[in-house]
């Protein structure tokens, strides 16, 4: 007769993560949602103007290609004191790159709370879930929850018209010449 | 006769709100906690704080006296930790309250149409005519926010 095999006691599941300060406040994103980390004077050069009705918190984009990178204001997007954001975390999967204070550090979470389901407006959008660090409460991002579907929309909106005026520009100074 | 009588009382937590005092039913009260370090973060729902660490869980903390009273408290004693029905799912909301918290037994007389929908009914104690509050009408919830529809202005951040 052969006896089971011992179950091992599997390793807690951890994920790395980086916190980070908007407008002071402590947030935490997934050191694997972030594709780049960026000084916002680097893309100050690169970045075009774009401007959607209703949505202030998006004043330029960046372009990589085909590929347009919306810059969120972080300070905006929660609602806290604007303040110009010193970093920008390009985000994996999404059309987002997110201006922020600074990074607090790279640490690792065990355990993800999800949002008590008290709250019940946008930030069940936000966030991801909370989770305790160092006896602290810290809400982590959720990557996509920057920028929603409709808001992507008008900005590609916007994106369009702007094209269209730069090449309708362009059009009248070549006839001119 | 007197079993008869007996079998209609319900335990009621007696909970005080500034001047005012207002019960729960006790099946519904998980502890009375000192007040601890409230972790706030941005969102948008009206009437919560934050959240408190309670063992090891995350408790959001929900205002109640600016409904209850008509202005938010100045003091606090106590958390009375409540648990709250999200449809199938229960969870803890933390409540300021500013006394002690009493357990009694008495006669709940049910609500009316015309009663606000946090009033799950009434009880007399001491003399006394006391609201028996309906949790899942008094804080926030998934469902208050499809009642509220669309035609609902978007509330400011809570910072």
């Amino acid at each position: 007769m052969r006896l089971a095999a011992p179950v091992k006691a599997s390793p807690a599941k951890t994920e790395q993560i980086i916190l980070f300060r908007v407008s002071g406040q402590l947030f935490a994103v997934s050191s694997a949602s972030v594709q780049e980390v960026r000084s916002a004077d680097s893309m100050s050069s690169t970045a075009t103007d774009i401007s959607a009705p209703g949505l202030r918190k998006v004043r330029h984009v960046l372009r990589r290609g085909d590929r347009s990178l919306f810059i969120v204001n972080g300070a905006m997007h929660f609602g806290l004191h604007v303040a110009e954001g010193a970093l920008l975390f390009v985000l994996r999967k999404t059309r987002t790159a997110l201006l922020i204070d600074g990074i607090e550090k790279m640490t690792t979470m065990t355990r993800l709370q999800a949002l008590p389901l008290s709250f019940c407006h946008e930030e069940r959008q936000w966030y991801r879930g909370l989770t305790a660090l160092d006896q602290t409460v810290v809400p982590v991002v959720h990557p996509e929850g920057f920028l929603s579907p409709e808001e992507l929309a008008l900005l590609d909106a916007a994106l369009l018209q702007a094209d269209k005026t730069a090449s309708k520009d362009l059009e009248g100074t070549n006839s001119a010449q | 006769m007197t079993v008869a009588i007996e079998l209609e009382l319900q335990s009621f937590v007696l909970l005080r709100l500034g001047e005012r005092r207002f019960a729960v039913s006790a099946s519904q009260i998980a502890e009375l906690v000192a007040p601890s370090r409230v972790f706030r973060f941005p969102h948008r729902t009206p009437k919560l704080e934050g959240v408190i660490l309670r063992r090891g869980r995350i408790v959001p903390v929900c205002d109640v006296s600016e409904m209850l009273l008509g202005k938010r408290l100045t003091s606090r004693r106590f958390y009375l930790i409540a648990l709250r029905n999200y449809g199938t799912q229960k969870e803890w909301v933390a409540m300021p309250v500013t006394g002690e918290c009493e357990l009694i037994k008495a006669e709940m007389m049910a609500a009316v149409e015309s009663d606000a929908p946090h009033v799950a009914g009434w009880l007399s104690h001491d003399g006394d005519v006391i609201e028996v509050l309906n949790l899942d009408a008094l804080t926030p919830g998934p469902e208050q926010v499809l009642a509220e529809g669309a035609t609902r202005q978007r509330p400011e951040a809570q910072p």
